[in-house]
């Protein structure tokens, strides 16, 4: 669902603070414009809010609501005039709580879930623990948002209700996927895998060759990539031949020749020369 | 004579007109078969019955008697019953009609016009034989308004439905009533939507016609998800056409000119015969450009679903329509504003579609002294269970839960006690026997901890275990809801790991008001209301069942001895009089003994099913014990739940 605020500035109440506003806005982001915490897991600023962590939720009322309030989520709730809301409240927290200790259920090994469920107190989980805690994903959707952002779209959810999860078409390696791994990137409790060796990358369970500085030899995309966003963005694959240093480097150098400038750091020499290997094996395990 | 199918009705008085003339026309008939060709009868095999009148009355030549017509009907509701054949004017009501019995009933029924005693339904509980259809118990409280047709129409014959007043509505609205005049007319009728959550149908229609925007559309939800349910599948096999014409009408009030039915995919009667209707409102001029030459363009088209019971929720069904993956968004923008394609979208059952008509042909006031104080008309319910007559049912809103189980459900089967109703589909909740006297109507429903939902009505006697009833609706859920936000989907996950060990006699203490936490959490921050209601079922039989949960976790006992691995069976020497009927039930042969001797039963083979117990009626000679020491079953992963055991 694509989102436009209408537009109109109003004053709402965020934790007795007055906050101008405009209309349509989610409230997260009014929160965080004014420097107001709100916990947020599944939100990202490259993608659309999708509601699915439930962490940001918050309670809202009005004054003519008679005393009734409601939870509903800040990273989706559009801003209304009068809206006042308690980003703190007990039944907020109490959510938040449960919402962590059902998390250290499903996911007991996982740093990040142990260091959320601690901020609210919990150390061990209330409920029966995963036997087999073989992932760590809590199913925020933020990898397959931004795979679906990005254009290829290689990842998505498989099954529904409890057995939902996240994987490529009939769970295999995902024939769309070309290995940028801005999924890992995002992923809040870095569950998926990238694994650089010799030159590639394997992530989904698919390996990619890697394309190196053509002068440095720093491994910089996968050969994938560079051909995706070449197209996609018009740019040519010649655009992914240098790393970024290279490229300053390149710049640099044709600047000092327009300038007629004798060329004097020894530093470009030797980042100009012979090109080094990458570390032989670097695994990243996100 | 009969007329055959009209050509476009280019204004409302043509339409009028001949709806009066095919009304007479049938009225004029000596006798009219019908024969119910619904789901519930076909699988009975009402095909090869109503093939067998067709040969029949054709062998004989009174096929082309105009005082004789014979008719493929939709569903009469009382499928358990089925297949059903019904004779009109003097509605002679035949049940289990097997196709060798039509020869018969042609010879003495149809031209000797007597009525053969045989076929005729016995009340199990007056054990009486009933010649008509509104005399038996089941039929005899029911108002059928939603469900008008069903049963006395052809629903692939247009001018059946016309003859029944079928568009008459759509000639009154688009002729004579101005959209905000139709809005008023169902917002004051009080008619509030048969699907989910009681929405006033009327102020729905209203926001959507403020909503800014040219393109609208109108949608009617039939994906009826519920284990059990039927009534939707009835009205959209049975009479396609109410509901054609409800959509009509609302399009013409939201100023919508597109209508979706989205029909689930295991419905292919349903797509089949709405999809033949379609095609007649069509060619009738009653769908498409300029209808009844009033220049209203409308048509609709069918959508098959997706299949999961989320789908059935608005916002995944609008998706589910659009082409995506049917998950529900957040609702902070209604759908009357941003629905389908993101555009105004209005949303209703094919109950309440189906309703419309009459309120407009009737009036508001007609419908509205029907039900209670805010739930008013009728409602149809789909009565199912440990009931002696189970099927679709229609009844003025209001009725208690004693009259719709035990006077027209006719009580417990085998004359068990009462336990529970569940009311609402799977995330209803239990309704407890002391609460039978209640009138029901979306508020006593909802305070009682429960919900009207769409009308289901599972009934349950004393042979039920609540814990396990608790645990096999969350489990459906698990299965069926969309996976998305966190409460909902490990929530769920979490209440079917307790109930499982408790079931498995390995329960604490504390998960009770583990459960208690849990589930108020979910109804507070799940993102849709399958989520916000999916601790219904937990909730309620926590609230009124709880000795039987405290019984499962503090004694280790399973008061209904369903928990098998909680139970064991023994016969009681003193009462068993050899009769055998437990011998013969037994799936695992764990009963032996000779005829009239005493039996006996092998505790190493029994696994504690209760088939004995339940057939010993006569005798009570089998009992059921705690079972001592229960074993220490580890607790399964979710979603390792084994198959339910009592239904
Ligand atoms: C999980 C879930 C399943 C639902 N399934 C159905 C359904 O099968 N049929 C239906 O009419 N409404 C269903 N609803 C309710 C719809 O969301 C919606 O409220 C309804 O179709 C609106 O029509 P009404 O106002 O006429 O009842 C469901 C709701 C939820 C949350
Ligand atoms: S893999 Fe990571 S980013 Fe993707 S859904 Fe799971 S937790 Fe979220
Ligand atoms: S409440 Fe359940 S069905 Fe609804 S969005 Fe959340 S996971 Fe899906
Ligand atoms: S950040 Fe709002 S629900 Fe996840």
């Amino acid at each position: 669902m694509s989102h436009e605020p209408s537009g109109r500035v109003v004053k709402i109440e965020i934790d007795g603070r007055v906050v101008e506003a405009r209309t349509g806005e989610f409230l997260l982001a009014v929160a965080r414009r004014a420097g107001i915490d709100i916990p947020a897991i599944c939100q990202h600023e490259a993608v659309d809010p999708a509601g699915n962590c439930r962490m940001c939720l918050v309670e809202i009322t009005k004054a003519s609501w008679d005393g009734w309030s409601r939870l509903v989520t800040a990273c989706l709730y559009p801003t209304e005039q009068d809206l006042i809301v308690k980003t703190h409240s007990a039944p907020v927290i109490e959510a938040r709580t449960v919402l962590c200790d059902l998390w250290l259920a499903r996911c007991p090994d996982s740093a990040y879930v142990q260091k959320l469920a601690a901020e609210f107190g919990i150390e061990k989980t209330s409920y029966q623990p995963a036997a087999v805690p073989t992932d760590q994903c809590i199913l925020c959707g933020l990898c397959i948002r931004v795979c679906e952002k990005l254009g290829p779209a290689a990842i998505y959810t498989v099954n529904r209700g409890g057995r939902k999860k996240v994987a490529g078409p009939f769970e295999g390696p995902p024939p769309d996927c070309i290995g940028c791994a801005a999924c890992a990137e995002v992923c809040p409790t870095s569950c998926i895998t990238v694994a650089e060796r010799d030159g590639t990358r394997t992530i989904w369970d698919k390996e990619f060759q890697l394309l190196a500085c053509t002068t440095c030899g720093r491994t910089l995309v996968t050969i994938e990539e560079a051909r995706y966003f070449g197209r996609k963005g018009g740019l040519g694959e010649s655009y992914y031949q240098l790393c970024d240093r290279c490229k300053r480097l390149q710049t640099a150098q044709q600047a000092t020749k327009v300038a007629g400038l004798p060329l004097t750091v020894g530093g470009l020499g030797e980042a100009s020369g012979r090109p080094f290997r990458s570390p032989g094996s670097l695994t990243t395990s996100r | 004579m009969t007329t055959s199918l009209p050509a476009r009705f280019g204004v409302p008085q043509e339409l009028e007109a001949r709806c009066a003339r095919l009304k007479a026309e049938r009225e004029g008939k000596r006798l009219t078969i019908l024969v119910c060709c619904g789901t519930g009868c076909l699988a009975n095999g009402s095909a090869k019955v109503a093939d067998a009148f067709a040969r029949e009355l054709h062998a004989r030549g009174i096929d082309a008697d105009v005082g004789l017509a014979f008719k493929r009907t939709g569903c009469h509701g009382f499928c358990q019953r089925g297949p059903l054949v019904v004779m009109m004017p003097d509605e002679t009501f035949y049940q289990r009609v097997k196709p060798k019995d039509v020869p018969k009933i042609v010879e003495q029924t149809v031209v000797g016009g007597k009525v053969i005693a045989t076929l005729l339904y016995k009340d199990p509980n007056s054990k009486q034989r009933i010649t008509r259809y509104h005399e038996i118990p089941f039929y005899q409280k029911q108002t059928r308004v939603a469900m008008r047709n069903i049963g006395l129409v052809d629903p692939r014959d247009l001018r059946d439905s016309l003859a029944r007043g079928a568009y008459l509505a759509v000639a009154k609205a688009l002729g004579a009533m101005t959209p905000e005049q139709v809005i008023a007319e169902v917002d004051q009728s009080g008619l509030r939507g048969r699907g989910g959550a009681g929405f006033s149908t009327g102020r729905k229609w209203r926001s959507a016609r403020a909503a800014p925007g040219e393109r609208k559309f109108v949608i009617c939800n039939g994906d009826e998800g519920d284990p059990g349910a039927f009534k939707d599948r009835s009205i959209l096999e049975g009479d396609p056409h109410s509901v054609i014409e409800g959509m009509i009408i609302g399009a013409y009030a939201v100023g919508a000119h597109e209508g979706f039915v989205y029909v689930r995919e295991e419905y292919p009667l349903a797509v089949e015969n709405l999809g033949h209707a379609l095609c007649d409102a069509r060619a009738a001029g009653l769908l498409g450009r300029n209808i009844l030459g009033t220049g209203f363009d409308f048509d609709v088209q069918i959508s098959r679903g997706g299949g999961a019971f989320v789908c059935g929720e608005s916002s995944a069904l609008m998706k589910s329509i659009a082409g995506m993956v049917g998950e529900p968004r957040a609702k902070y923008i209604h759908a009357t504003d941003r629905g389908l394609f993101d555009l105004p979208s209005v949303l209703n059952n094919v109950e309440s579609w189906s309703d419309v008509p009459v309120i407009i042909e009737k009036g508001a006031a007609w419908f509205a002294a029907m039900g209670t104080a805010k739930s008013k008309g009728t409602k149809a319910f789909s009565l199912v269970g440990k009931v002696k007559n189970t099927g679709l049912v229609e009844t003025p809103m209001g009725i208690t839960l004693r009259e719709l189980i035990f006077d027209i459900g006719g009580g417990i089967l085998n004359d068990r006690p009462f336990k529970a109703v569940q009311t609402g589909g799977p995330s209803g909740g239990c309704v407890p026997a002391h609460l039978l006297d209640l009138p029901i109507d979306y508020e006593k429903l909802t305070e009682a901890g429960s919900m009207m939902g769409s009308g289901g009505m599972i009934v349950m006697d004393d042979r039920t275990c609540m814990v396990d009833v608790a645990r096999y609706f969350t489990r459906f859920l698990w299965d069926e809801s969309c996976g998305k936000c966190t409460p909902c989907r490990e929530g769920l996950s979490q209440l079917q790991i307790v109930h499982d060990r408790i079931c498995r006699g390995l329960g604490r203490e504390e998960d009770l008001p583990l459960m208690e936490r849990l589930g108020a959490v979910m109804e507070t921050a799940a993102l849709c209301a399958l989520g916000k209601s999916a601790n219904f079922p937990v909730k309620s039989t926590l609230q009124y069942f709880r000795d039987e949960y405290v019984a499962h976790v503090r004694d280790k006992r399973c008061p209904a001895g369903i928990c098998k691995d909680l139970t064991i069976y023994r016969i009681i020497d003193e009462q068993c009089n050899g009769c055998g009927a437990c011998l013969r039930v037994c799936p695992s042969k764990a009963i032996t003994g000779k005829p009239k001797q005493l039996h006996a039963l092998d505790q190493g083979l029994c696994i504690s099913c209760g088939a004995c117990f339940d057939v010993c009626t006569p005798m009570n000679a089998i009992a059921f014990d705690p079972r001592p020491h229960a074993a220490a079953v580890p607790p399964a992963a979710p979603g390792a739940a084994p198959a339910r055991r009592n239904s």
